[in-house]
């Protein structure tokens, strides 16, 4: 579904990424983990398209398609989904409003026919309570005062009513108490499905207690150093992100 | 400029002594003023040659509300309409509310009459605004709105002022006085519409004595031709709250002052404000705000979108007076060009003479917010969609924050229509 081959990207002048390979086949669920710094961030708003991140080698192939010859709408119309670590305010737009533009752009790029107000708004509703979040915050502008924790659940429904093929998790879990990590992890494990894979992009080994992944990946300085299963993680925990330096990276 | 005078005194209606005394000292007042021009400070960006064609007497007009494209938001008070200056009592309602006398001058019993001399002027300051005395010259049928001590209104009042297309440019006046008596609550709306070329000359006046909260609303929706030169006079005393919330589309000529004084100690006033020009239109909104005691906070917050080869200009002065300590004010003026031809001349003026304040301001003009941009489009929006979406969440933060509900039903449409978001539900109902 997802395959990434020696992605080397930067920011301002600096390079982040530096020759990254992955690989993500339907279905499953990849964690990746790093310390700070180790570029995690970079990769989720590089697979967006994020303006200011410039690729300078390597390739992205999105579901047979280069990704990044793609405008940041079509990869979404694709069905990519970026959970963002710090989603926007936008004061002014409704959720509601927001979210109806996004599901009906989304759904026509797809060719499939836009929901009517009503239907729309009873899914809607349903993705609020899905993610236990009051039905008053679709009334409220997008994310605008919204706590840490109702602005990732706030993602994590966007993310059910847009079905997308492959979900980007970016730190959804920090911030999080352990209440509204369990509502997010149900979540991602309900819409677990042959067809969706999920990147869990993550600084703690917390999160993937709630949502098993198939892999777990170490990134460190811009590349993958390390790939393992769930193990993995729990040794990551036990012994520090330094640990690796010690054995792998120096 | 064009003899703006002449047309409207041959239109002249007898009138009380009152009246007739305030139009003479009008007339001196107007005949003796200096015409800005733009070499006057205040006038800079404005320029008044719109005004130099040839101006009638506005006609009466009987059209029905649907001739006329009258389209009012449903407010549920009493509404006072006037077409081309003119009242129209067949267009208009009065809902009886004990806590409420609203009135025409030329209505008004003995008792009104007194008040109306006596506050009618009081807070407009003689010579520094020459339209205001052209106000006064011409003055004929004005609304008389009085909020009765320690009473609350039950629904808000509208006030709408229609012009219809007149054969020749017609130039008419408005007139309204609000007096808020001590401890009383109310609402107010005036609304400004029509089509064609003509001028109108607006000048609403608010008092609000101790205690009292007005919540204001002045909508400018007229064509895109319309001359507009007019202001707004109000004087708080001790703790009144004023909301007042201007919404500008379109016109030729706009040119509005809206002057607040803080005259008692604890008065708060929010003050909002949005303006939206396209085409060749021009609107120049000068606040000033007085703050003369201690105590006294202020919330100004104006935005504006500007495109093609229109021009704005805000110029927000806050005058905090040596004895004015604990002032609160802030100001903030955040504009969006959407052209390369749009043109915005912005100027927050803060003048402090006191020691023990916090003050703060902020004038802007920006593009859109790149990361919101980039947010709404991971979300699959295209970029020309997520534009206007973001264009009128800027403006519509402004129309959240009212109060008014039936109001912000009729704005919101308005303005997703007007940047033409493809906005398919009302997020009210969103919660049922």
């Amino acid at each position: 579904m997802l395959s990434i081959k020696d992605l080397h990207a930067e920011v301002e002048g600096k390079n982040i990424l530096k020759g990254l390979n992955l690989e993500i086949r339907e279905g499953e669920v990849h964690a990746i983990m790093g310390p700070n710094g180790s570029g995690k961030s970079t990769l989720g708003h590089v697979l967006s398209g994020r303006p200011g991140y410039e690729i300078t080698q390597g390739s992205v192939e999105f579901l047979g398609k280069d990704l990044l010859k793609l405008d940041t709408e079509e990869r979404a119309h694709l069905g990519l989904f970026l959970a963002f670590q710090y989603p926007v305010e936008i004061p002014g737009v409704s959720n509601m409003e927001f979210l109806k533009a996004s599901v009906d752009a989304v759904r026509e790029s797809q060719g499939a026919s836009a929901y009517d107000t009503v239907g729309f708004m009873r899914r809607a509703r349903e993705a609020c309570a899905a993610v236990d979040l009051d039905q008053a915050f679709l009334k409220r502008g997008v994310n605008e005062g919204f706590s840490g924790g109702e602005k990732k659940r706030n993602e994590l429904m966007q993310m059910m009513l847009l079905e997308p093929r492959l979900c980007i998790l970016d730190e959804t879990d920090s911030g999080l108490d352990i209440d509204a990590m369990q509502v997010v992890a149900s979540g991602v494990n309900a819409m677990r499905s042959e067809s969706r894979s999920f990147l869990l992009v993550t600084h703690y080994q917390r999160l993937l207690d709630y949502i098993e992944p198939d892999f777990v990946h170490v990134l460190a300085d811009g590349r993958i150093i390390r790939s393992g299963d769930t193990s993995l993680a729990l040794e990551l925990e036990a012994k520090g992100y330094s640990w690796l330096d010690d054995s792998e990276v120096a | 400029m064009a003899d703006l005078l002449t047309p409207q005194l041959n239109a002249e209606t007898p009138a009380p002594d009152w009246l007739q005394s305030r139009r003479l000292a009008g007339r001196a007042a107007w005949e003796s003023s200096e015409m800005p021009t733009r070499k006057t400070e205040a006038w800079k960006y404005t320029s008044l040659f719109a005004l130099q064609q040839p101006f009638m007497a506005a006609r009466e007009s009987a059209e029905s509300a649907e001739e006329l494209g009258l389209e009012l938001p449903q407010l549920a008070g009493s509404r006072l309409v006037f077409v081309n200056g003119f009242w129209r009592e067949d267009l208009s309602e009065i809902e009886p509310d004990a806590a409420i006398e609203l009135v025409r001058f030329s209505d008004a019993d003995q008792t009104q009459a007194a008040l109306i001399a006596q506050h009618l002027g009081s807070v407009v300051p003689g010579n520094k605004h020459p339209f205001s005395a052209l106000n006064d010259a011409v003055l004929a049928d004005g609304v008389f709105l009085r909020i009765l001590t320690g009473s609350k209104a039950a629904r808000p009042v509208q006030l709408v002022w229609h012009n219809s297309p007149q054969v020749d440019a017609a130039i008419n006046s408005q007139r309204l006085l609000v007096l808020a008596e001590q401890h009383s609550e109310a609402t107010v709306v005036e609304h400004f519409s029509g089509q064609g070329h003509s001028f109108t000359n607006g000048l609403p006046e608010l008092i609000l004595a101790a205690g009292a909260a007005l919540s204001h609303s002045r909508l400018h929706l007229e064509s895109a031709e319309a001359l507009h030169v007019g202001g707004l006079h109000a004087a708080l005393e001790r703790d009144a709250t004023l909301n007042s919330f201007h919404v500008a589309f379109g016109g030729k000529l706009k040119r509005i002052d809206i002057v607040i004084n803080h005259q008692g100690h604890g008065a708060h006033c929010q003050l909002d404000g949005m303006y939206l020009l396209r085409g060749q239109e021009h609107v120049d909104y000068h606040t000033c705000i007085e703050h003369a005691l201690p105590h006294c906070t202020t919330d100004e917050t104006f935005r504006g979108i500007v495109g093609d080869k229109a021009s704005a200009v805000f110029n927000g002065r806050i005058h905090i007076h040596p004895d004015a300590q604990k002032t609160r004010a802030e100001l903030s003026n955040k504009n969006l060009l959407t052209s390369a031809t749009a043109e915005v001349n912005t100027k927050p003026e803060l003048e402090i003479y006191a020691d023990d304040v916090q003050c703060a301001h902020g004038a802007t003009v920006a593009q859109l917010d790149e990361s919101m941009l980039h947010y709404l489009r991971t979300r699959g929006i295209p970029a020309d969609e997520a534009l206007v979406l973001l264009s009128y969440g800027f403006i519509n933060a402004l129309v959240e924050k009212q109060r008014l509900e039936s109001l912000r039903d009729y704005l919101k449409p308005r303005l997703a229509n007007y940047f033409g978001a493809a906005l398919a539900l009302d997020p009210d109902d969103a919660g049922g």
